[in-house]
């Protein structure tokens, strides 16, 4: 984007909590079983139904929601949403529309700017439909209802962010906040968070909005930041050209990198929401929410304070470790074994966000134990192998599972600190390299580091550098 | 005169199975030879079951002879209106969209019924989705009033009212969303009643409008009325609308006439005694309350000022309710689905077109407008402020008086197909019997005379989970009225009709 213009974005999330059973009837919500194993007539939405609050569906979407610093409404009520669909068996969901269950709510972001939350609702999720084949061609679909009913809260952000960048950074947050409060896995890629975003351009200093689009079919925080930088650079474009942005819903098509028209406003929905007459309004004992804000587990950014306090780390340090809770869990469980809370977070930041990156793995399917890395690490102080070779022992760990003894035995990998072992070697790379001794005893330190890095080389990097160092020293020096 | 098992009364047949002077499997062929006798003309049932009953009562005549009866009921057979979902037992709810539909669970009033004992004969005849004053807006055919078969039996209740009347059961359920048990009650001469709403569970009920319909039972007495009631009338954690109520049994609380009403406050509405009641019907009521008050009871008129609006609040209310309630009929999972049809949106266009009757259709789109974007606020809202209102009249009448009493239904049973190509006159059937549902309060018709040989129904209205004061009065009119045995006299009727059918 040019400098002319600002983007304002704001992004409708939603999240699947993590009650056992669904919203309204008693069916449990696990994930990835048989299709329709998972039913009941309730959420089948047969004739006759009806449906009752489940109350700990409620309690989760209250922690999310002093999670995320929002006011807890004293009374809120259920609304029916209207429309067709065959993953929506009632054809209507039962959500809420004018009295939500929170509403005014922040989150800061790195730098310290406040994202507002509008508000966050409780809803049901739909069924999943799978076609067969395209969904435009497809000659039928296959209706799972499984996922039918279970709850989800929507969290509906003010349009405060200004560039993909801060929407990743709000959204990883958020994810960050609901998982360390434990109301939900928050995994993207089975569906339990999805985010919509709403974007638009405008001048830079205009206090007036733009016409927005509505971006659907984001698979990633990867992919947010990409569909808004696209879409926000086709706005501007269009803008540039002088031609109008068309108010619509657009697909992000992850594959091409492009996004394309879905639907327009005027082919909009009428939901016609109106009071769900089964369920009485939801009006929250201001005790038992107090209860719960009581007992609220330790937020991100708690404990991020905490972590400087106690581990004495950088403020940066802490900020990455707790923006995920697997990983913070990981590292305080390595420190707890270990001591010595800067290098594990050397450890962790550096080799294990690495491969986390490289293999594409997200931190909560992290198979690696806590003791595994500890194992590694007390075996790299004890001396038993160096620095480098940890690294490599590292990686086979996090790719085959195996444990540092087992790799470290199998490759042959310990360090060799023998003095009578190492001694010859030693004298062989000062008589095959006659050239750099002269440079070094005529004055030139780092031809020094070239005879240590032959010796290295020579075990295949076994060698303790400590003792080849001492060695190198008695002969030249 | 000896009676025929069918003519008598659950209360005493109740007796007669408890001291083993009659087997439950010898009162279900008695009940069985009369359907078989009238059915054809009178066709209250939608689906009859006779394997299913047979094995009930041959059950209950077991636990009978073996002194282990499960209730009072047991062995009682009943009709089930065709909204009320029965277990591997088709249920309609009086539509060609719900024809081949078998639910896998029972309403929990049903359950009840079944756990008390008592022998499920079939599922009676109803206007589509309940909605109707008639019982012609059937999917499948219209049910015919027992005392006069060239008329309506009432509705949507109707084969639930008419069965009762004709003997073709002990006692039914129906529903009532704006006098579907009441009106039906009155036309054919039996008790009928919609309770407060929340006391009867409406799980399993097929919803019409949910802030309105309420299960009510059909019986031949009070006394029936009240033993039934004792058996629905619980809170289920099923229905998050169901109230938890502390009470006695109600079949206890009935009193002798004259004790039930002494020093009782009865409040007649101007506006229910005035123009477009039918003079025969205004005869009758009149008269019963003057026995009433003759019993000792204080009658005076009362005001319900805004009752000229509860049709219009109603017409807006429960047809937007339905449009949601109605949408999961769309051929994808069960029910009807059209057998030619281009892609998704074709296929629920098509099937809903075929599926649903007139009336249904008009309903829906009524509350599909009133529910739109624009005119939400001018309908939907205002209807609900006008709800409010409803309310408070009804409050303030409260304060004054113990029950409310007028007529059930403007006429006595009129002809069929007199008012179905007129849907306004077809709703002013229900014009004194909607406000009731609307303010969520229990009402009760009870027979109460005759205007040109058909029966009158005297309705009284009560304040919220006060039924048994409303019994109580009820049973008092019955004692006052004192009109002989309606299976009796509704059975000569019927002999008469047939018999005038089968010469003209
Ligand atoms: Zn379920």
């Amino acid at each position: 984007m040019s400098g002319k213009y600002e983007a304002v974005i704001g992004l409708e999330v939603h999240v699947e909590l993590n009650t056992k059973s669904k919203i309204f009837c008693s069916c449990p919500t696990e994930f990835g079983k048989e299709p329709n194993t998972q039913v009941c007539p309730v959420c089948l939405g047969l004739p006759g139904v009806l449906p009752v609050l489940n109350e700990e569906a409620v309690r989760k979407a209250v922690q999310a929601a002093l999670a995320l610093n929002c006011e807890i409404t004293s009374y809120a009520k259920f609304d029916r949403k209207n429309y067709f669909y065959p993953d929506l068996p009632k054809a209507y969901q039962i959500s809420q529309y004018d009295l939500p269950l929170a509403r005014n709510g922040w989150i800061e972001l790195s730098g310290g700017k406040r994202i507002g939350i509008r508000r966050v609702h409780l809803e049901e999720d739909a069924g999943k439909l799978v076609h067969q084949g395209d969904i435009t061609s497809a000659a039928f679909s296959f209706a799972d209802y499984n996922r039918c009913g279970v709850p989800l809260i929507e969290i509906v952000s003010e349009p405060d962010i200004r560039d993909p960048e801060e929407a990743r950074d709000y959204l990883t947050r958020l994810k960050g906040i609901l998982q360390h409060i434990g109301v939900s896995d928050c995994r993207m890629e089975e569906g339990s968070l999805r985010v919509d975003a709403n974007v638009s351009v405008r001048p830079v200093g205009s206090r007036e909005f733009g016409t927005r689009t509505e971006l659907k079919n984001i698979g990633s925080f990867r992919a947010v930041y990409r569909g808004l930088s696209y879409e926000i650079e086709r706005q501007s474009k269009l803008l540039d050209r002088g031609e109008p942005v068309i108010q619509e819903t657009r697909h992000w098509d992850e594959q091409n990198g492009v996004t394309r028209s879905l639907r327009g406003k005027e082919e909009a929905q009428d939901y016609r929401y109106f009071p769900e007459p089964d369920l009485v309004p939801l009006q929250l004992d201001p005790d038992w929410v107090e209860e719960i804000r009581r007992t609220l587990p330790e937020l991100p950014e708690a404990r991020k304070a905490r972590f400087v306090r106690e581990y004495g780390l950088p403020e940066y340090d802490a900020d990455v470790l707790v923006s995920s809770p697997p990983i913070a869990n990981f590292y305080e469980e390595c420190v707890r074994l270990f001591g010595e809370p800067k290098t594990v977070s050397n450890w962790v930041m550096g080799e294990l966000f690495r491969l986390l990156n490289d293999s594409g793995m997200e931190p909560e399917e992290l198979k690696l134990r806590p003791s595994e890395l500890v194992s590694l690490l007390k075996m790299t102080r004890e001396g038993v192998v160096s620095g480098k070779i940890a690294k490599d022992v590292f990686e086979q760990m996090f790719r085959t599972g195996e444990d540092p003894e087992s790799i470290v035995k199998k490759h042959n990998l310990v360090q060799i600190s023998d003095k009578s072992a190492l001694e010859p070697l030693v004298l062989q790379v000062i008589a095959e390299n006659p050239k750099v001794v002269d440079d070094y005893k005529s004055g030139k330190k780092q031809a020094f580091a070239f005879l240590v890095g032959q010796v290295m080389k020579a075990t295949k990097g076994r060698a303790n550098p400590a003792v080849v160092n001492e060695l190198l020293h008695k002969r030249l020096d | 005169m000896i009676l025929e098992l069918w003519q008598l009364t659950v209360h005493e047949l109740s007796q007669l199975l408890l001291r083993k002077e009659v087997s439950a499997t010898e009162l279900l062929e008695s009940v069985w030879g009369r359907i078989e006798e009238v059915e054809d003309q009178v066709k209250s049932y939608i689906t009859l079951d006779p394997e299913g009953a047979r094995a009930a009562a041959a059950e209950s005549q077991r636990l009978l002879e073996s002194g282990r009866p499960r209730s009072a009921l047991e062995g009682i057979p009943c009709g089930l209106k065709d909204v009320l979902s029965t277990k591997g037992l088709r249920t309609t709810c009086g539509s060609k969209i719900l024809s081949n539909y078998v639910p896998p669970y029972d309403a929990t009033a049903v359950q009840a019924l079944k756990e008390a004992g008592t022998v499920i004969l079939g599922k009676t005849n109803m206007d589509e989705f309940a909605m109707g004053s008639s019982c012609e807006n059937s999917g499948f055919f219209p049910t015919h009033n027992p005392w006069d078969l060239t008329r309506v039996p009432g509705g949507s209740s109707g084969g639930s009212a008419s069965a009762v009347a004709a003997g073709e059961a002990m006692f039914t359920l129906g529903s009532d969303t704006g006098g579907s048990v009441r009106q039906p009650a009155s036309l054919c001469g039996v008790v009928g009643m919609k309770p407060t709403y929340g006391a009867v569970s409406r799980y399993g009920l097929i919803a019409f409008a949910s802030s309105l319909d309420q299960i009510g039972p059909l019986t031949r007495d009070v006394t029936d009325c009240a033993m039934v009631l004792d058996f629905i009338v619980k809170h289920d954690p099923m229905d998050s609308t169901s109230v938890e109520i502390k009470r006695g049994s109600y079949l206890e609380a009935l009193r002798p006439a004259d004790e039930a009403v002494k020093g009782l406050k009865i409040g007649v509405p101007k506006e229910y005694m005035g123009k477009g009641l039918e003079p025969g019907v205004e005869a009758q009521v009149k008269k019963a309350l003057e026995l009433l008050q003759e019993l000792g009871a204080e009658v005076e008129e009362c005001s319900l000022p805004h009752s000229s609006y509860a049709l219009d609040a109603y017409y807006v209310i429960a047809p937007a309710e339905a449009s949601s309630n109605l949408a999961r009929y769309d051929g994808v999972r069960y029910g009807y689905r059209s057998k030619q049809y281009d892609d998704l949106i074709d296929m629920y266009r098509k099937t809903r077109a075929e599926g649903f009757g007139p009336e249904v259709k008009r309903r829906i789109m009524l509350g599909t407008y009133a529910l739109s974007a624009g005119y939400y606020d001018a309908y939907y809202l205002k209807a609900q402020k006008v709800r409010t209102l409803i309310r408070e009249d009804f409050d303030k009448v409260f304060a004054k008086f113990d029950v409310i009493a007028g007529p059930t239904s403007p006429t006595v049973a009129f002809k069929l197909g007199e008012k179905v190509d007129d849907p306004l006159a077809m709703y002013l059937s229900d014009i004194f019997t909607i406000p009731v549902n609307l303010a969520g309060l229990p009402g009760i018709s009870v027979p109460c005379g005759f205007s040109e040989g058909l029966p009158v129904g005297l309705q009284f209205i009560g304040k919220a989970f006060d039924e048994s004061t409303l019994l109580r009065v009820a049973y008092a009119t019955e004692q006052a009225c004192s009109l002989g045995n309606m299976a009796v006299l509704c059975a000569r009727a019927l002999a008469k009709g047939t018999k005038e059918g089968a010469r003209g």
